[in-house]
């Protein structure tokens, strides 16, 4: 990897912001810097692709201390979920054999696993010693015959934002574009059928098949998505989409801008989380696909399943509204659960804006007024004293600050990709509101709060200092 | 306020009650040099064997009268006076529980008259202590049949005395039926920890725990609580009573000796801790030992780490009373409901409880509610594995019998500890039966869904 392409891929047009002087992402900053690696975000963005074999390159730690931990579901083929690594020795990095035992660790892949594809992840070591991942994976593509990307994203390149979108540009330069849709299959109810693709979409939980069947009534077909519950066939004819949509906010916005600039595919931004923002996607896809017919049986759907959603939610609104709920997430989620939580008639007092973009920021003023209180920091000393200042119930956030909450014996939800309940659709929003109810109702606060029948009234429940 | 709906089936189908004299038996076995005399026909004792022997994987010692048919219609008494006779010969114990059955009940037998015949007539045996108890099969269960021999011992062994307290470090437990050797065992290290020394009645840790001895065979129990000591009960500064089903025996223990008395309805969850552990401290006059601070300190920690997967839970739960009552508050602590619960007899104690219906019946009564209320979990004995399996649900197993578990009589529920291992195998129970969204196929997908790379591979056909 060229430093010209990173700088590059830093620079990303179609986000807003950049249009300001300092332009670019940000470099990390050594001694406080929290998330994931370039590595990470390449698999977070790829792994999904269910049944390609994902090989990492390099010693045990990147896959051996990550593997199979990740919330993406299949409906199909599990090999993504099996941890594939060269596992590579000292004696293999002294002596200058891992592109070798790549070579063989491919071979050994394709003939266990019979893969649609093979992608070879390149990490610290491997990228640092040389190791020419592009040349082993077309000699190894060449000679049998089946495609073997490289995914040049290694650990020290940057961060998972960047790794997500080293993993979207191996996609634009080495899969999509590679083959043709086969034709789709007639609609049982004999509408048109719009070939649309999603991008930024994980599947977290199963959460998207919340909202595939109305993908599939309304007779849009998903030719593919980057990545949940994709296939490496879906993700080659990405091309050929009517219109694509981007669903976790920047991480994959330059594979949209470049199949818009190539391949004339419009795109939009948006999210599935929340009534509102459920809606808005399926209309977004009716207005760039501009059939009439389209938009009016949108707007019919849109009408039936807000109608049933409200009957769903109505009870948990009962018990949820005026709670106070204060959000650490990154990026799209920063405004995207805002609405979903808003829908809920909650107030969210603050929103993480760490790895939003401007125009993430945008939003959030648009949705919690001018005066939004953003957190840049987000050490947990620091979210527990914003917790306590704005007389929150509720920290929705990643799992890493799971136990931040925990410990200072505070309600908690987790909305990052290692969760196991899905939020998304009409239907997510109903297990959002029991989740947020289960925590923030849950009769072990009191008890764990009230100091101990023997002890002093001031000795327990204060704020941990971190 | 619960309340108690009894089931109108003239059929019990799958039961749940096991029978008094079983109970009373058991208790017996917590008395050390002690053996149950069942006055029954030879199948009550078989069948109580049985019972016990699979649930502790012990050899347990039981003994009958062994009714006949002459003996049912003419009187029994004479069955009763050579049995014991014979035990006193043979093997010596300390005390014989002479426990009756639905069938000498029926028959009228009196007991205690029958008693005083052998004392005339054996005064070499004077040195054993015959401990009558009345238990037909016909009331109660094994929770009541336990109780009433504990009141028994204490109304046979314990004297009138105004010493309360002469021992200052002793501490009497009167411990119900629902408690494990495993319990009893943490029950005792509990009140350890405060430099007292615990009395339990009776102390199944000592005798059924499960251990090997030098001996090859034992015809008597091989632990327990000894008979003098059981004598000094009058001595110690104070009782604890745990579980509601030993309140009558309490009674008795207090009317006779003065000791006061803390009773506990249960000793799972927080608050149900802390209130033991407060006595503890006020009875011993000691700081709350760091250890057990920390042990609390832990289950707090579990309570919010659990409360994710036990929050909601739908759970229904079927056991005596006094571990239905131990473990419905715990549960309803934790933010589960109970939207199933069964227990095989009327308890008032049960009233209490914030459960909106309890019913007492059956397992059938018990896989028909689960089933209705939509539960996610089972808790009940090892009978309920067959319901389980009917329901498509996991079964955690409390209560008798566990007989296809091993090691259940060594589990410890009770205290800081094993409140926390219970919230741990409850969280792991519902998070392995938690179901990820439905899968969905798209009417467009034109791939297998058992093609590529099944997680087996290699069997792809190409």
């Amino acid at each position: 990897m060229q430093a010209s392409d990173i700088q590059a891929l830093l620079d990303e047009p179609a986000c807003r912001h950049n249009a300001k002087e300092k332009s670019g992402c940000a470099r990390p900053k050594p001694g406080a810097t929290a998330g994931g690696c370039s590595f990470d975000g390449a698999q977070i963005a790829l792994l999904p692709i269910a049944d390609v074999a994902h090989i990492v390159h390099g010693p045990i730690a990147c896959s051996g201390n990550s593997w199979d931990n990740r919330g993406t579901r299949s409906s199909g083929p599990t090999l993504y979920r099996l941890g594939l690594t060269t596992d590579l020795s000292e004696t293999d990095v002294v002596m200058g054999r891992s592109e070798k035992r790549l070579f063989h660790a491919i071979k050994q892949a394709i003939d266990t696993y019979h893969p649609a594809a093979v992608f070879v992840y390149a990490t610290c070591v491997t990228a640092l010693v040389g190791d020419d991942l592009e040349a082993v994976c077309k000699a190894a593509s060449a000679r049998w015959g089946v495609p073997v990307i490289p995914i040049d994203a290694a650990g020290f390149y940057g961060t998972k934002n960047l790794g997500n979108r080293l993993a979207g540009e191996a996609m634009l330069k080495y899969v999509i574009g590679t083959a043709e849709p086969r034709p789709a299959p007639p609609h049982p109810a004999g509408i048109p059928t719009y070939d649309v693709s999603l991008i930024g979409e994980y599947n977290i939980a199963g959460e998207f098949w919340n909202v595939a069947p109305l993908f599939d009534e309304l007779g849009l077909r998903i030719l593919g998505t980057l990545s949940g519950d994709a296939r490496f066939h879906e993700v080659q004819t990405l091309h050929r989409a009517r219109v694509s949509m981007v669903v976790c906010a920047k991480a994959l916005l330059n594979v949209a801008r470049k199949l818009e600039a190539r391949y004339g595919i419009p795109f939009f931004e948006g999210s599935f989380y929340g009534v509102k923002d459920t809606s808005a996607a399926l209309r977004d896809f009716a207005r760039l696909i501009g059939d009439p017919d389209l938009m009016e049986r949108t707007e019919a759907l849109i009408a039936r399943e807000e109608a049933k959603a409200e009957a769903t939610l109505a009870p948990w609104r009962a018990r949820l509204a005026g709670k106070r709920v204060l959000l650490y997430t990154g990026g799209v989620k920063s405004w995207s659960i805002v609405s979903a939580l808003q829908d809920l008639g909650m107030t969210v007092v603050a929103t993480g804006t760490k790895k939003s973009t401007e125009e993430d920021k945008a939003r959030i003023r648009e949705l919690m007024g001018e005066d939004a209180k953003m957190i840049e920091d987000g050490s947990p000393k620091a979210l527990l004293s914003i917790y306590k200042e704005y007389r929150a119930d509720i920290l929705i956030a990643g799992g890493r600050n799971l136990y931040t909450a925990l410990k200072a014996r505070i309600p908690f939800l987790d909305i990052n990709q290692e969760r196991e309940f899905g939020y998304a659709g009409y239907v997510g929003m109903a297990e959002l509101a029991r989740q947020l109810a289960l925590s923030i109702e849950s009769p072990v606060w009191p008890a764990v709060r009230a100091p101990a029948p023997w002890a002093r009234p001031h000795a327990s429940g204060n704020v941990l200092s971190a | 306020m619960a309340e108690l709906i009894k089931s109108n089936k003239a059929l019990a189908v799958n039961p749940l009650k096991v029978s008094q004299p079983l109970g009373a038996a058991l208790a017996f076995l917590g008395v050390n040099r002690a053996l149950p005399l069942m006055h029954g026909a030879q199948g009550c004792t078989a069948f109580g064997k049985v019972f016990f022997v699979r649930h502790f994987r012990e050899p347990i010692p039981l003994q009958t009268t062994a009714m006949d048919p002459i003996a049912s219609i003419m009187g029994a008494d004479d069955n009763i006076i050579e049995a014991l006779a014979t035990l006193a010969q043979k093997s010596q114990p300390d005390v014989i529980g002479l426990v009756t059955t639905g069938l000498s009940e029926t028959q009228g037998t009196d007991i205690a008259r029958a008693i005083k015949t052998f004392r005339a007539a054996h005064p070499e045996y004077a040195d054993l202590t015959v401990v009558p108890v009345n238990t037909p099969d016909f009331l109660g269960c094994l929770e009541t049949g336990f109780a009433l021999a504990v009141d028994a011992l204490i109304a046979t062994l314990v004297p009138e005395t105004a010493h309360a307290g002469r021992r200052p470090k002793q501490v009497n437990v009167l411990a119900s039926a629902m408690l494990t050797p495993g319990d009893v065992e943490a029950i005792k290290a509990w009140i350890e920890a405060f430099g007292l020394r615990p009395l339990v009645l009776p102390d199944l840790a000592d005798s059924l725990d499960g251990h090997l001895i030098p001996a090859e065979f034992a015809s008597l129990t091989i632990g327990g609580t000894p008979r003098n000591e059981i004598a000094s009960m009058g001595e110690s500064v104070a009782t604890l009573v745990i579980g509601a089903s030993l309140a009558k025996a309490a009674d008795r223990l207090k009317a006779r000796t003065g000791v006061p008395d803390y009773r506990f309805t249960g000793l799972m969850g927080l608050a149900a801790c802390d209130a033991f552990t407060q006595t503890l401290a006020e009875i011993s006059g000691q700081p709350v030992p760091a250890q057990l601070e920390r042990q609390r300190a832990q289950l707090q920690d579990a309570m919010v780490d659990s409360h994710f997967m036990l929050g909601f839970a739908r759970l229904a739960l079927a056991a005596d009373p006094d571990l239905l009552a131990m473990f419905a508050p715990f549960l309803a602590g934790m933010g589960a409901e109970i939207v199933a619960a069964v227990t095989p007899i009327r308890a008032e104690s049960l009233a209490a409880l914030d459960i909106g219906r309890i019913s007492i019946g059956d397992l059938e009564d018990l896989e028909h509610h689960a089933r209705r209320h939509a539960a996610q979990l089972l808790l009940t004995n090892s009978h309920g594995a067959e319901t389980a399996r009917r329901l498509g649900l996991p079964l955690l197993r409390i209560g008798f019998p566990q007989y296809d578990l091993v090691g259940g009589y060594a589990r410890a529920w009770v205290g800081y500890r094993g409140s926390r291992q219970a919230l741990f195998d409850l969280a792991n129970i519902l998070q392995s039966a938690h179901h990820d969204t439905q899968v969905y196929r798209s009417l467009y997908r034109q791939d297998s869904p058992h093609a590529a790379g099944a997680a087996a591979g290699a069997d792809r056909a190409h």
